[in-house]
């Protein structure tokens, strides 16, 4: 069955449209097409406000389009997130009320799984997320960047065969989320899922992506894909390869003119 | 944590020296022991009446109704709180009533009450949940306000259920300001209740220290109003307690 799959698209998206009734009826997205390979690490950056999170509601199935379709794995989303997509938000979404890991075996308390295999992946994705020593703290006792990693550990305990992360290091501070994305590349190649990031840092679409699409001002389309060609084994240190700044500056050349359109709506 | 306990020292301290003032004020003459029993006498008057038990149906009356009404409050509160909270526009009439309630004197309408129900529990059960359930559909507007948005959407993306949403969700996430709003109906309740009982009751502690009061019997008087206090100051203190341990599990430290 998996092999049936692979080479076609894991994520794919036909003529997808987004409109918000009004008044004023709002046209947020679209009309998109787009196919993510399987095993992807695929990234979204656009201009504030183009709908980019609008999009990522669509592929978890959180939202159903206005038009168009979107398919996982072949089959057509309808409203529901699917078994297999996981979700790791900008917000702080870790619970103060629960420990680490209680956070993190929150992602299986509706999997009817055995006990012990719950707290043997509980165990893993703590571990692979570097948080074992704080496994008994409660979020507040921890900074920001490893409540983050709390939230993709609790995704990860799911074993997502997607994973769409919208700006999750958007409140960190660069080193920090440089770092963060060291991660994120570890723990894309050992579960070999596909990747839909979300982002506004140019850089970080960039060295994280084998693939980045620049979506347009309201409503959003894509404008440009940028395929990176980084080794799958790749980490931050990209951003000295002399290939990091050419397309860094194709990307910021795409974006420009539809970042200024934004600027001159708002003002 | 010094800190912490530093202060609750310095709060013993300063309660313990004006109960040692009035002591001494009253044994020398400076406050006319008439007016006001020494506290080392309030005390042993206490002791006698509570244990000689002609206080024991009055104690018995008074604090199931206080339990009774504010279990009420708790009740209808909540449930109220959440059914506001899902209408935005029943919201928007709400509000103003809600912020500007504890500006009524919610006693006036006991002649109303003992009009309506007769003499009893039932109108002090009324008059407790009167003043304790609007402090509980306040504080749980503010708890369900406060659940995070964000958190919301994870009930989606896991799935959940409406029921375990409430439960694994919402429910933990309002949780402390809930707490709040249980705290202050204990205190409305039992305030509602005992001055209920003093002005308008035939049974109860409220009635106890009115009688005593119209029968210039100071020792009962001020025996059963300590005790009254007694007991309000530590049921507050178990909730304050057991609502800080809740709340430092989520802050630092």
């Amino acid at each position: 069955m998996r092999a049936e799959v692979t080479g076609e698209a894991h994520v794919s998206l036909n003529e997808v449209v987004r409109r918000y009734d009004g008044p004023p009826a709002v046209q947020a997205l679209g009309p998109i097409d787009l196919d993510i390979r399987r095993g992807e690490f695929f990234s979204i950056v656009g201009p504030s406000g183009c709908g980019k999170s609008t999009l990522l509601d669509a592929v978890s199935g959180l939202v159903r389009p206005t038009s168009g379709i979107a398919h996982f794995e072949g089959k057509e989303l309808s409203g529901e997130v699917p078994d297999g997509v996981g979700v790791v938000f900008q917000e702080d979404s870790s619970m103060p009320w629960l420990t680490v890991r209680q956070n993190v075996a929150f992602g299986l308390r509706t999997s009817g799984l055995p006990k012990t295999e719950v707290s043997d992946r509980v165990d893993h994705a703590v571990n692979f997320m570097g948080l074992s020593q704080f496994s008994d703290h409660y979020p507040a006792q921890l900074s920001g960047g490893m409540r983050q990693r709390v939230c993709i550990a609790r995704t990860l305990v799911l074993r997502p065969r997607l994973i769409l992360l919208d700006e999750p290091f958007g409140a960190l501070d660069q080193q920090t989320r440089l770092l963060m994305g060291d991660e994120l590349l570890r723990l894309w190649r050992e579960t070999s899922a596909t990747v839909l990031l979300i982002t506004h840092a140019l850089d970080e679409a960039v060295m994280l992506s084998d693939r980045v699409g620049v979506m347009s001002a309201r409503p959003g389309r894509f404008i440009d894909m940028v395929e990176t060609g980084w080794p799958r084994d790749r980490d931050s240190r990209v951003i000295a390869d002399p290939a990091f700044g050419a397309l860094t500056g194709r990307l910021w050349t795409s974006l420009r003119e539809e970042s200024l359109k934004t600027m001159g709506r708002a003002a | 944590m010094m800190r912490r306990h530093a202060a609750l020292l310095m709060r013993i301290a300063i309660l313990a020296g004006l109960i040692v003032l009035l002591e001494v004020a009253c044994r020398t003459g400076v406050i006319n022991p008439l007016t006001i029993l020494p506290p080392s006498d309030m005390f042993a008057a206490m002791i006698d009446q509570v244990g000689s038990g002609e206080l024991n149906a009055s104690i018995a009356t008074t604090f199931s109704t206080i339990f009774l009404a504010f279990a009420l409050a708790v009740g209808c509160g909540t449930v109220t709180g959440a059914l506001i909270h899902r209408s935005t526009r029943l919201r928007d009439v709400v509000d103003p009533l809600l912020a500007s309630y504890y500006s009524v004197p919610t006693f006036i309408f006991y002649p109303l009450l003992v009009a309506l129900l007769g003499i009893g529990k039932a109108p002090l059960v009324v008059l407790g949940v009167l003043s304790a359930a609007p402090a509980v559909v306040i504080s749980t507007l503010a708890g369900l306000d406060g659940v995070a948005p964000v958190l919301m959407k994870l009930a989606r993306v896991h799935r959940l259920t409406p029921a375990r949403t409430l439960r694994w969700i919402v429910l933990p996430a309002a949780l402390p300001h809930l707490f709040t709003g249980f705290k202050l109906a204990l205190s409305y309740a039992l305030i509602g209740v005992i001055a209920g009982e003093f002005i308008l009751s035939g049974t109860g502690l409220g009635y106890a220290i009115s009688f005593a009061y119209q029968s210039f019997d100071n020792r009962a008087m001020y025996g059963a109003m300590l005790f009254v206090l007694l007991v309000a100051v530590t049921a507050n203190g178990i909730l304050y307690v057991w609502e800080g341990r809740l709340a430092r599990r989520r802050s630092r430290g």
